[in-house]
């Protein structure tokens, strides 16, 4: 123990003397760790709220019975199957409005309510009797009481006019849910004796075959273990996953340049040790240990950055989330302890993958030095070569892939795939251009400068590929954002075809606004539509209500449609579908759907396809008139006005006065318009975040690479000082070298990012959002990228090269005095 | 006559509604001092009507079918089963409509032999159908549990019925037939348990003769005996002070039948009463004075020491026995939990009963 | 003390076998100083080696003490090297992190035999009161290889092997390095083996031994 401890000392003693070196390897692992446990620790709380929203009173993780063909069925069957020892517990679900705010009503029967539904929130004894007894409570979210703006214990209206019972915090419970005894939940959304579902507890017994108790009325969904919202997110978590590993490997990247270097320069240090009798296996074990104790150290550290960077990141991704998916997650980070010992993990693991090579080299190490090893340009063939052919069996894959898969990981396999295909042929083809540049180069110079380059390839290439892969990425990412953002907007104003937008608190006040505004000769035209939702194959889907108008005629985008599509809406027997929810349920123009609605199914024909980005919910567009009929509660609350522009101000002003209406009930086009593009950069705000991120560690990658070669290149520099060129100009030219093999880097990097991004819009996209996208490139945005890379190589490179600039003179001697 | 008797039960029907909102610890004793407001007295007087006192009395706060049954299989082997309905009422008032009533349901089952023991327990709300009692004809549900009575079922004798219950791994199906009538307790059916005020109304059909089919863990076997059916309301809960109880039914070999018990109070003190129960139905309240209950053994049970074996004597019937469980581990692990389990006994008299033991 | 019987090693380089040494018979007696010359790869250094156990032996006997160096493991040869031999180098190979005084204790710490009084005389006779908080590329050739000197000797060894100890020295250094460490054999008792180009330097030890074509000529 003595002695381990001693050589550990000893070991330890080289970071004194390398106090850089030392740097890096703890900035390498620090970065790796905490990126990637950042990314996690995201993850980790977006998951617990998919949960918390999934488990709410049985949500999609509990075995579940249904109606096939109805959104509701008849009480009386709960009654039938409990007699009949069924252990089922019944939910009535739908939705309400507040202050013209749409949330979901869960009303729950706590006595029969299974207790093993997933992480539902439970009452608490003493809670029961509140619960259910007159006036009973609502159970809520803090967040959706801060949204409602009202104060526990609240009583307010519905929009038909009922009052809900108290509300009540109930902190398990996921945001923009009501929960409410069953009995209060029939008498507010009118469905007396009539549940939604009944969730199926553990079985007591041995209950009676269903079909013989209820026939076909009801049938059994077994429970999900993914739910629809991990569904829909799991592309951005496997996104973010993405680039927590990119950077994670950039990290270690650099570890593995400062682990190599520093075990280079203790070879002989581990030579002596082995000479003064420390044996082989205890100088092993110490430098492992060694390892393990920086890895730890780092990963702690690391932690707490990651901590820091996914508390930074949170807002954005929520944002992002509630953006794409409308799904909720706190804005507020908790850790569970798991992930700090994840992180701890993966840090050691990191740290010896990324040492692995040096370590054995270390365990084989002989004692005596073997003879000096061979030409370097030997060496550095054979791993080219080598690298190249893992290069052309990755592309391989990802052709294959490509071809053959389906689902989304196919999806980001063909980009993980592409990515690490190209990192690893990079250092060929920066070989080959510098060989055709040392081929073409006149004067010795200049052939020194090619062929130096070439040599230092090796050293440098870990770290070229870490930029390869950070830039492309950049411009995959970028090139997608962009394509999205144009798109977006050329959609979106086509989508608002209204001038002024007005929503209702209650169907009454729809009615007298309605009435007001026929008197006002400024309103050229009144659109009223309404939106209602059923449920299609398990999903939930939105049914949106348009009236019969020319305005929608000329600009509503329809991607593929039916000859006299608009006229055929009116009848009410057909629809349009959204692009997504036309691939979900593969539905073509000509198909049929079929729609649960209160008085029966609903035959809708499919005349037309539309885009309808970012919504998380398919959508069926039907006439108004017909909608209402098919869903009689459809709230009428929802009016477009076609007003001449000077106008707008004075009419918005008008019906605020009159109605009492607040910016969020009455807006002009322009408002919503901006609103609507607010939300979408928010939306992505977390991947512009992101992107930087890893080409700050790209960047540190390149630099620490750089500063670990400084040393290493001194013998190459000093003959050429001592011939007679002077250090700034060596200086000089060292930064050219850096620069240019950065530039071809970036060069490389520009086609692949377009290949990203294309992957990204018509194969990634198409699986997690079921919308396809143009393609745009947009050349500014490259050239800008090819710079910043450029700026950042310069501005890594910058500090060696000073240092060689300033060097004294007497270090350049030392390399002939210490030549071996 | 068996005044107190009550308690026991009322225990049982006070947590009910503690107990199902999540079958986790019951919390403590809160609410069993609560007062009967708004609530319908118990008055000394009341005239017995049947069938409809078969049926529920939703104006008073507690009621209970308490049923339990020693029986033998082909073998000879002894067992024991429970089936009891707890009726509470969460609020005074008129009774609501559909899911707006305030009535809550209970209800227990546990089967017992010597080498085992099974419980299980259900719950519901009033008002929608899922559980409930009807006077004629009669019948007491809640699941697939019931305890009914067929066409010919006598209102006086409460007889014959048919009673079914089942757990994940126990079920049992019997029918109850009685050639006596029911047997009021107390004065009357006016059972009163304290000297503040507090009664129930009471009665009983200690008489029946049970036959059917007992499962544990899908084998099925038939069985016969004895059962013992309590009926009992109230609106007033245990007296704060009382920190629980010892139960008996005794069926005598002889054809008489004896309950006894013993409330504990929290100075230590404990009242016994009792009550015989002649072959020929005639009951005769026991003095206190007169009853020596004295536990012989503990058993160590769900992390309590329990006393399953008593030593009880009345010295003016010449009475003097040996009380044995069948089997010690008769724990009732249910949201409220309790011991009771089928026993047997020797001495100047031998049979079979059940013994109840709370508070531990 | 120190008994080689017919030691042979065999090389290979580009495939072709190389006989190093073909059959080498050394005695060396405690307190004995014996100077080993011959050409270039005449074998000298690859007999250091497999003495010092850093290499082991196709075929012979080396016996050291009670201990037979050729019969032992790996682990056996390092702590043959930690507890009973000092080595000194060419290349002086000291630890360029560690300071002067840390480069002198550390074999014998490892050892577990670090003995300060000794380690204070050591550092008195061999001149580096002054040197020892600094680091190695802070000293001169001269005083790093004393340094070195000092290190193998601080574990009181068996037996010293110096491998061209004077290599990278003056000559007016090497003669004072040499007379140093003669004098610190001889305050030990140790055995000292040194192998040498110079005939000058070979001279002034006990005996002299030349390697030729393998054999002790």
């Amino acid at each position: 123990m003595r002695r381990a401890l001693w050589i550990l000392a000893v070991l330890l003693s080289h970071w004194r003397r390398h106090k850089m070196q030392f740097a890096t390897l703890l900035i390498g692992l620090i970065a790796a760790t905490a990126l990637w446990s950042g990314v996690q620790a995201i993850n980790q709380q977006a998951r617990s709220a998919y949960d918390r929203a999934a488990a709410t009173f049985g949500g999609v993780r509990t075995a579940m019975l249904v109606a096939p063909n109805a959104a509701t069925f008849p009480q009386e069957l709960f009654i039938k199957l409990r007699r009949a020892g069924w252990p089922v517990s019944p939910v009535l679900e739908g939705r309400v409005q507040i202050n013209g705010r749409s949330l979901r009503l869960l009303g729950i029967e706590p006595v029969t309510l299974p207790a093993d539904v997933g992480n539902a929130p439970r009452l608490g004894a003493a809670d029961l009797s509140s619960f259910v007894a007159p006036p009973g409570q609502t159970l809520v979210a803090r967040e959706t009481l801060a949204d409602l703006q009202e104060p526990e214990g609240a009583a307010p209206a519905i929009s038909n006019g009922a009052e809900l019972p108290p509300l009540r915090v109930q902190p398990q419970l996921a945001p923009d849910v009501l929960v409410v005894d069953i009995g209060v939940a029939q008498r507010l959304l009118s469905k007396p004796d009539q549940v939604s579902r009944l969730l199926i507890g553990q079985p007591r017994g041995k209950p009676m075959p269903l079909a013989s108790v209820v026939g076909e009325q009801l049938q059994r969904v077994e429970p999900n273990a993914e739910t629809e919202l991990e569904r829909l997110t799991d592309s951005f978590h496997l996104n973010l996953t993405a680039f927590g590993l990119l950077s994670f490997f950039v990290g270690l990247f650099i570890v593995n340049s400062a682990v190599g270097l520093a075990f280079e320069q203790r070879l002989p240090m581990l030579r002596t040790l082995r000479a003064c009798g420390a044996s082989a296996r205890l100088v092993n074990t110490v430098l492992v240990v060694e390892l393990v104790a920086l890895a730890l150290v780092a990963g702690l550290i690391g932690l707490v950055c990651g901590y820091f960077i996914a508390a930074a990141l949170l807002p954005d991704v929520a944002a992002s989330l509630r953006g794409l998916y409308g799904a909720r997650i706190p804005g507020q980070l908790t850790l569970r302890p798991e992930w700090w010992l994840a992180g701890i993990g993966i840090s050691v693991a990191g740290a010896l993958v990324a040492a692995a090579t040096s370590l054995i080299k270390a365990i084989r190490m002989p004692v005596l030095a073997t003879a000096q090893p061979g030409a370097w340009q030997q060496r550095q063939r054979r791993w080219l070569i080598l690298q190249s052919c893992a290069a052309c069996a990755v592309f391989a894959v990802a052709l294959l892939l490509l071809h053959y898969g389906q689902s989304l990981i196919a999806g980001f396999g063909v980009l993980a795939a592409l990515m690490l295909g190209a990192a690893l042929i990079l250092p060929a083809f920066l070989d080959i251009i510098l060989l055709v540049g040392q081929r073409v180069a006149r004067g010795p110079l200049a052939l020194w400068f090619w062929a130096d380059s070439r040599q230092q390839l090796s050293g440098l290439s870990l770290a070229l590929m870490a930029l390869l892969l950070a830039l492309a990425v950049n411009v995959g990412v970028s090139t997608m954002v962009d394509t999205f953002s144009r798109t977006f907007i050329g959609w979106l104003n086509g989508r608002l075809a209204a001038d002024v937008y007005i929503s209702a608190s209650d169907n009454a006040q729809g009615v007298a606004i309605r009435s007001w505004l026929k008197d006002r000769s400024e309103v050229q035209g009144i659109l009223s539509g309404g939106r209602a939702e059923a449920q299609i194959q398990g999903q939930s889907v939105e049914l949106l209500g348009l009236p019969d108008h020319a305005l929608y005629r000329e600009r509503w985008p329809l991607l593929e449609a039916a000859p006299r599509a608009w006229t055929r809406l009116v009848p009410g027997n057909a629809a349009f579908i959204s692009e997504q929810l036309s691939r979900r349920l593969n539905v073509r123009l000509g198909d049929v759907v079929e729609v649960p609605a209160p008085g029966g199914t609903w035959e809708l024909d499919i005349v037309g396809i539309y885009a309808d980005y970012g919504n998380p919910k398919g959508q069926l567009t039907v006439n108004v008139a017909a909608l209402i009929r098919q869903f009689p509660q459809t709230p009428q609350t929802r009016i477009g006005l076609i007003v001449a522009r000077e106008n707008i101000s004075g009419l918005i002003a008008a019906l605020q006065k009159q109605f009492g209406l607040d910016d969020r009930s009455v807006a002009d086009q322009a408002t919503v318009r901006a609103e609507s593009i607010r939300v979408f950069n928010r939306t992505f705000a977390v991947t512009s975040a992101l992107n930087a991120f890893t080409l700050g560690v790209a960047g540190i990658a390149l630099l620490t690479s750089l500063l670990t070669l400084a040393n290493s290149r001194l013998p190459q520099l000093a003959p050429l000082w001592a011939i007679g060129i002077t250090r700034p100009r060596l200086a000089a030219i060292e930064l050219t070298k850096t620069l240019s093999v950065a530039l071809f880097t970036a060069l490389l990097a520009v086609p692949l990012g377009l290949l990203v991004a294309w992957c990204l819009i018509a194969i990634v996209n198409v699986k997690a959002f079921g919308w396809r996208l143009p393609f745009h490139v947009f050349p500014l945005q490259l050239i800008e990228l090819v710079a910043v890379a450029l700026l950042a190589s310069l501005l890594a490179a910058l500090l060696p090269v000073a240092r060689l600039a300033r060097m004294q003179p007497a270090n350049l001697i030392k390399v002939f005095a210490n030549e071996r | 006559m068996s005044a107190e008797a009550i308690s026991r039960r009322s225990f049982a029907g006070g947590i009910a509604a503690l107990a199902l909102a999540h079958r986790a610890s019951a919390q403590g004793y809160a609410g069993l001092g609560e007062t009967a407001d708004g609530f319908a007295k118990v008055m000394p007087g009341k005239a017995f009507s049947f069938p409809t006192d078969h049926g529920p009395h939703p104006v008073f706060r507690i009621e209970w079918w308490y049923l339990t049954a020693n029986l033998v299989d082909a073998s000879g082997a002894a067992c024991g089963l429970q089936w009891t309905l707890f009726r509470q009422a969460a609020q005074p008032g008129p009774q609501g409509e559909g899911w707006a009533n305030q009535q809550v349901w209970m209800a227990h089952a546990a089967v017992t032999r010597a080498d085992t023991h099974r419980f299980t327990e259900t719950f519901s709300r009033g008002g929608v159908g899922q559980a409930g009692v009807t006077a004629k004809p009669f019948d007491a549900w809640i699941d697939d549990w019931e305890m009914k009575g067929l066409d010919r079922t006598d209102d006086r004798t409460l007889a014959p019925l048919t009673l079914k219950a089942s757990g994940t791994d126990f079920s049992y199906a019997l029918t109850l037939e009685a050639d006596r009538p029911v047997v009021l307790q107390g004065d009357g059916g006016y059972s009163r348990k304290s000297e503040r005020g507090q009664a129930s109304y009471y009665y009983s059909q200690p008489f029946y003769r049970a036959r059917g089919t007992l499962t544990i863990d899908d084998r099925p076997v038939d069985v016969s005996g004895q059962a013992w059916m309590d009926r009992e309301w109230s609106s007033q809960p245990l007296d704060a002070d009382q920190t629980g109880w010892d139960w008996l039914s005794l069926h005598l070999s002889s054809g008489d039948k004896l309950m006894l018990y013993r409330l504990r109070q929290k100075d230590g003190k404990d009242y016994p009463f009792g009550n015989w129960i002649s072959a020929g139905g005639g009951t005769q309240m026991i003095a206190s004075g007169d009853i020596r209950m004295m536990p012989k053994a503990t058993a160590d049970v769900a992390g309590r020491s329990l006393p399953v074996e008593w030593q009880i004597a009345i010295p003016s019937r010449s009475f003097s026995i040996l009380c044995k469980p069948l089997n010690p581990r008769a724990w009732m692990g249910t949201g409220f939990s309790y011991w009771e389990g089928p026993i047997s006994f020797s001495g100047t008299h031998d049979g079979v009963g059940y013994l109840e033991l709370t508070g531990y | 003390m120190l008994s080689i019987r017919n030691l042979s090693k065999t090389f290979s380089s580009a495939g072709e076998p190389v006989h190093v040494l073909r059959g080498v018979d050394l005695d060396l007696k405690a307190g004995e100083r014996v100077a080993l010359t011959g050409e270039s790869g005449s074998g000298k250094s690859t007999l250091l080696h497999l003495i010092a156990g850093l290499d082991a032996a196709d075929g012979g006997t080396i016996r050291l003490e009670e201990i037979e160096v050729t019969k032992l493991s790996d682990a056996g040869r390092a702590s043959l090297r930690r507890d009973r031999i000092g080595l000194v180098f060419q290349q002086f190979n000291l630890i360029p992190s560690l300071s002067v005084a840390d480069n002198l204790a550390f074999q014998a710490r490892i050892a577990g035999r670090h003995d300060a009084a000794w380690t204070k005389e050591l550092v008195e006779r061999l001149g580096l009161g002054s040197l020892l908080k600094r680091y190695p590329e802070q000293i001169s050739g001269g005083q790093q290889q004393r340094v070195a000197i000092g290190r193998a000797l601080a574990t009181k060894p068996s037996l010293l092997l110096a491998d061209e100890p004077t290599g990278n020295l003056d000559e007016a250094t090497a003669e004072d390095v040499l007379a140093l460490t003669r004098d610190l054999v001889a305050r030990t008792g140790c055995g000292f083996l040194m192998v040498t180009h110079s005939l000058h330097l070979a001279a002034t030890l006990d005996r002299h031994l030349t390697l030729h074509a393998g054999r002790i000529a």
